[in-house]
């Protein structure tokens, strides 16, 4: 047995199949597929709507509550299904150390951009 | 018998450069490129919020940008990538249910993509330019 190890080789064995693990990860990237299409569908249909709007129009939409949620909802499930992507291209094409810190990177953005956006909303439905 | 000091050359599995484009490895590799186009795209949403929130003269710089030429033409692709991506994630979603893996149905679904993307595109334009934009 490996001495590194104390688990015996059954335990490290059982649940892994030759991926040792991916099947959570392979799950979410559907649910957040699923989760898109309606919202990316309203989010279009939205702005299409708010062609040649004015700022004033645009902000007094996206007060509104439905607004304000629906695209809270949309930045944090886009931004879950584009880290979960781009980590996949990049373990696709990248190798070595970089690879850990590319998707590290691609992570830690895609979380900070979509707090950017979850605050840029809150401020526009909250202020005045 | 080559002499351990040099490297022969390892065999190589055949990889895209060898086959000729199919529909199918056409709309497989544009799902993945459009992916990481919509990526950029994301980043431009989180700009254009931020803008919104920040004000309406920042809001009206970066409606302004969109509203260029080359604003226009890269909303256009964006548009077209978005349905794209959407009509082949569906594709995907429906044969992650073990439904569709025939060759004729992969071909069928492969075209309605392809068709559907394309309307879909028009459609949201004309819309748009109804809408007076």
């Amino acid at each position: 047995m490996d001495p590194q190890n104390m688990r015996s080789p059954l335990a490290r064995a059982i649940g892994l199949g030759s991926a040792k693990e991916g099947a959570g990860r392979w799950w979410a990237e559907r649910v957040s597929a699923v989760a898109l299409v309606p919202l990316t569908l309203w989010f279009a249909a939205s702005i299409i709507a708010h062609t040649g709007g004015d700022y004033a129009t645009f902000i007094v939409w996206l007060r509104t509550p439905l607004a304000t949620i629906l695209m809270i909802l949309l930045l944090i499930v886009l931004f879950y299904h584009t880290a979960l992507g781009l980590q996949v291209v990049i373990e696709d094409y990248v190798h070595f150390a970089t690879k850990f810190a590319a998707v590290i990177v691609a992570r830690l953005g895609c979380y900070a951009l979509a707090t950017a956006g979850v605050v840029a909303i809150l401020r526009i439905a909250f202020s005045g | 018998m080559s002499s351990p000091t040099t490297m022969r050359p390892r065999p190589l599995s055949p990889n895209i450069q060898i086959y000729r484009p199919q529909l199918t490895s056409v709309l497989s590799i544009l799902n993945r490129m459009t992916g990481i186009l919509l990526s950029a795209c994301a980043v431009g949403l989180v700009v254009w919020l931020v803008a919104a929130a920040w004000g309406p003269q920042s809001y009206a710089a970066v409606q302004g940008a969109i509203a260029s030429w080359i604003g226009q033409i890269v909303l256009f692709g964006a548009t077209f990538a978005f349905f794209l991506h959407l009509c082949g994630g569906i594709r995907h979603l429906v044969w992650d249910t073990v439904h569709g893996f025939e060759l004729r149905s992969i071909y069928i679904s492969g075209w309605a993509v392809v068709a559907a993307s394309v309307v879909l595109t028009v459609a949201a334009w004309v819309a748009s330019a109804s809408m007076g934009g």
